[in-house]
């Protein structure tokens, strides 16, 4: 039986500094290539995704330069340019083309990309909820009673009819809710960029970081909750 | 660096193709198609390939393999319910099936391997170098065992695999680099036996899939298969025949089926015909577009659901698609056009040839391999989730589908158990939520260091190539070693079995295609030799004496040829021959038309 334990933490792995090419061991300067001998350098595994992009670590980002930088650099890393280089080339594009797609993965969608700042600058593990948020604690137990009946139900009956229409009206609500949540989202997204922009030093400032980071992962894990109720909703009345 | 061509590896029809100077050209044989059905034969001379062997469809049914590419990465399990409907025997050893032909037993990698190796020589008469390199194209919708057995194939056949492309994104490229188009552009490529949708972003010489979709067991066979179903239920009621227990009947309905489907695309009606046995006379049957529509909705409907996903998986709605290119021979069905569009709302592309535009396409992802190309790029997408078994049964996604590749995970492995030194890794592939509705990949035990329960510490990277083939690594953190993982596919040939059938096909030199090319082009010749001769002394006389010596001397020129051992040349006084012998065909047409129609020239009748 295989024991496996979740998001292993490549940041905390003990990474020997990027500091020589590997190649012709001349200082490194360059950001993926070596300046001397123009080889491809392995991404080190401390860079961090928008370091990676060139980018500043906000929350707001705008599609089109994360697009146009990720096309650069795939031109830079496809295993297609590197047919003709060496064993260790190949095996370093290889290398560089998969974390450049789950960077691109990452900070391409906004709820990913937030999690993922929030883990950089939280150093936190998802934060995986278990029971219902508080305000809806009656609502969903109440839902999860009527998709039992529902699944318990002969499908063509009356009272499923009636169980159906029921489930329908709570999907909208929760979505509704969805929405709202990721409204709140948007507003701490530029909360925190804003904030970060003004590069303050104070404890005041310190503090309220902290307050941000703290409510984006209380939203983002009630978030996650429901988006996987109203999956599991919809699946049982598809 | 040496040339690298494009391969289609089809299910019914196979090409080569290569970069001309930035054109991609598909390459074809002196006087043939460019397409080589894809079908194996074994005949008295020895294996055959294409045209050839196709003629042994009816003749030789439980020697003549088609439509191999339906049981590439498959077991015989998965493959029940059609079994019925194959002439040869198929058979299974190690999870592999494996295809009955006289004595010897074939797994479906070595069938392909001598279509590749057709095409393989095809393009070396053609191009007059050796080809030891190759880009093969592979439904996108193709899991991991699938491309697999494909690479497989092509090493059997001498070829090193650069680089397995899916077929729709292939044409995407062969389709950009033609149109110059920017955009979101969905292929929707229905062949012989296979259907894959993929939606694409193009821009700035940048192909990026979006997502992708399929079924890999859903094609042209299938209409085929509905109309002749239909066919011998009717022979049955009509006749009482029950053709199951004939099988070249059974292959002359099949293909007699397909030929009326084909008229049916460009007319509304047509007459099935067929010889019956048992001196029952013939079969006729008329055939109406509607009906066949009817008989086809079904199975067009069921390329629509997965083209549906493809859009929404790739964040968009079915009226974003810019433009709607149509690859694959079943795209000349007029309902499948019809339902396409509707669904898109768009008129689709049909202005390249859709038998040829993928090996184009993998022949212009060569080119940007070996560095001619470098403005194109192609950034593919992972068709399957992939994962692995976790407590009870239940499949964790690791990699999820329609993730672009190369893509890679890693995940931590410990024990339960103090002192345990294997951990039991089973991945799957696949969409369902139960391990044992996905499919399985493959098994590796992980090898642990004994030590308490918990204190190993197991870093296993998947890494998904730009092939779509899996790779695993396996790394202590505690010591830094990294081991070796051997992995014993589930559904696949071992590296030893691999490398066995590659010794096997350079060893028995007689199977080899360009002995047997040899061997065809002698017979070939000496039935040439002896009719020309014939005609020479029939009708000599009725032409001038200059041309009876140039037939002649063609004629000895051709005798010596026979005697030498290449292909080409004996061919090549073969045209000779037919050039030179022209007028004495003529004039002896004449000669015998001459009181049947009065006065009237062969050259006149052949014109009106
Ligand atoms: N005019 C036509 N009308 C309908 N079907 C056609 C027509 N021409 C060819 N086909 C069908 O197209 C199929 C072959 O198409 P194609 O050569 O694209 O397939 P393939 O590449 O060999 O298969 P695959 O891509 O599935 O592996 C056959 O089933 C054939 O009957
Ligand atoms: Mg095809």
């Amino acid at each position: 039986m295989s024991g496996h334990i979740h998001n292993t933490d490549d940041r905390r792995e003990l990474q020997m500094a990027r500091s020589m090419c590997w190649h012709c061991q001349s200082e490194m300067a360059g950001e993926y290539f070596c300046d001397r001998c123009v080889k491809v350098q392995p991404v080190s595994k401390d860079l961090d995704y928008f370091t990676c992009f060139g980018l500043p670590r906000r929350l707001a980002l705008d599609p089109q330069t994360l697009e146009t930088k990720f096309y650069e650099l795939s031109r830079a890393f496809h295993p297609d340019f590197y047919q003709n280089k060496s064993d260790a080339e190949q095996t370093i594009s290889l290398g560089n083309s998969a974390m450049l797609n789950t960077a691109y993965r990452t900070l391409r969608d906004p709820i990913q990309r937030a999690e993922y700042l929030l883990d950089l600058e939280a150093g936190s593990v998802k934060d995986i909820r278990t029971t219902p948020p508080a305000d809806l604690f009656e609502e969903i137990l109440e839902l999860q009673d009527t998709l039992d009946e529902f699944r318990a139900s002969d499908r063509a009956s009356e009272s499923a009819s009636t169980l159906r229409t029921k489930l329908h009206a709570d999907r909208a609500t929760l979505e509704q809710r969805q929405r709202d949540m990721e409204a709140q989202l948007q507003q701490l997204f530029g909360r925190w960029d804003a904030l970060q922009n003004r590069g303050e030093t104070t404890e005041q400032a310190r503090a309220e970081r902290g307050r941000i980071l703290k409510d984006m992962r209380d939203i983002l894990s009630n978030r996650t909750y429901v988006k996987n109720i109203v999956n599991d909703l919809v699946a049982t009345i598809a | 660096m040496s040339r690298i061509v494009g391969i289609d590896l089809g299910t019914t029809n196979s090409l080569v193709a290569y970069m001309d100077h930035g054109t991609p050209r598909v390459i074809s044989a002196h006087h043939e198609r460019a397409m080589v059905p894809s079908v194996v034969a074994l005949t008295d001379n020895g294996l055959i390939v294409g045209d050839s062997a196709k003629e042994h469809l009816t003749r030789n049914p439980e020697r003549t393999v088609y439509s191999v590419k339906r049981f590439m990465g498959k077991s015989l399990a998965d493959v029940q319910g059609e079994l019925a409907y194959f002439p040869y025997t198929l058979t299974e050893k190690g999870g592999v099936i494996r295809i009955k032909l006289g004595e010897k037993s074939y797994s479906p990698p070595q069938i392909s391997a001598m279509i590749l190796k057709e095409l393989k020589l095809r393009a070396e008469a053609f191009l007059g170098e050796s080809i030891a390199k190759a880009v093969i194209t592979v439904p996108a919708y193709f899991n991991d065992s699938q491309r697999q057995a494909t690479k497989d194939a092509g090493m059997i056949a001498g070829l090193e695999v650069l680089r397995i492309i899916n077929e729709p994104t292939a044409a995407a490229l062969a389709y950009g680099l033609q149109e110059r188009t920017q955009g979101t552009i969905a292929v929707y490529d229905l062949g012989g036996g296979t259907f894959d949708i993929s939606i694409l972003k193009l821009k700035n010489g940048i192909f990026e899939v979006l997502a992708t979709n399929g079924d890999t067991h859903l094609g042209g066979d299938d209409f085929d298969q509905l109309i002749a179903d239909l066919f011998l239920t009717e022979i049955r009621r009509q006749y009482g025949l029950d053709l199951s227990t004939h099988p070249d009947h059974m292959q002359a309905v099949r293909l007699e089926a397909e030929r009326a489907k084909i008229r049916l695309s460009d007319e509304l009606k047509t007459t099935a015909s067929l010889d019956l046995p048992d001196g029952k006379g013939r079969f006729t049957r008329e055939l109406t577009r509607d009906q066949l529509d009817a008989l086809s909705i079904a199975l067009v409907e069921r390329t629509l659901g997965p083209c549906r996903l493809a859009v929404k998986d790739s964040g968009l709605a079915p009226g974003d698609i810019d433009e709607v290119v149509l690859v694959g021979g079943s795209t000349r069905m007029p309902l499948v056009r019809q339902r396409v569009q509707a669904l898109f709302g768009k008129r689709p592309h049909c202005e390249l040839n859709p038998d040829e535009v993928v090996a184009l396409g993998a022949a212009v992802q060569a080119d940007i391999l070996s560095g001619g190309t470098t403005d194109m790029l192609l950034l593919d997408v992972t068709p399957l989730s992939l994962g692995i078994e976790t407590m009870g049964g239940v499949m964790s996604s690791l990699i999820r589908r329609n993730t672009t590749i190369p893509a890679s995970a890693k995940e931590m492995f410990t024990t339960y158990v103090d002192g345990q030194t294997g951990v039991d890794i089973h991945i799957l592939q696949g969409e369902r939520e139960l391990a044992k509705d996905n499919r399985s990949l493959a098994r590796f035990r992980l090898k642990v260091p004994p030590l308490p329960a918990g204190v190993p510490r197991i870093e296993v990277t998947f890494l998904i190539d730009a092939n779509g083939i899996l790779n695993v690594t396996a790394k202590d953190m505690r010591t830094g070693e990294t081991q070796s993982i051997e992995i014993k596919p589930s559904y696949g040939l071992s590296d030893q079995e691999v490398e066995r059938m590659i010794e096997d096909s350079f060893k028995f030199a007689a199977d080899d295609v360009s002995a047997r090319k040899l061997i065809e082009a002698r017979l070939d010749a000496g039935a040439l030799l002896t009719t020309t001769e014939k005609s020479l002394a029939d009708g000599g006389h009725l032409i001038a004496t200059g041309d009876v010596a140039a037939i002649r001397t063609a004629l000895s020129a051709l005798a010596a040829a026979k005697d030498g051992n290449d292909p080409r040349a004996i061919r090549a006084r073969m045209a000779d021959i037919e050039q030179a012998a022209k007028g004495l065909t003529v004039a002896m047409l004449d000669d015998s038309l001459k009181q049947g129609l009065q006065g009237k020239k062969v050259s006149d009748v052949t014109q009106s």
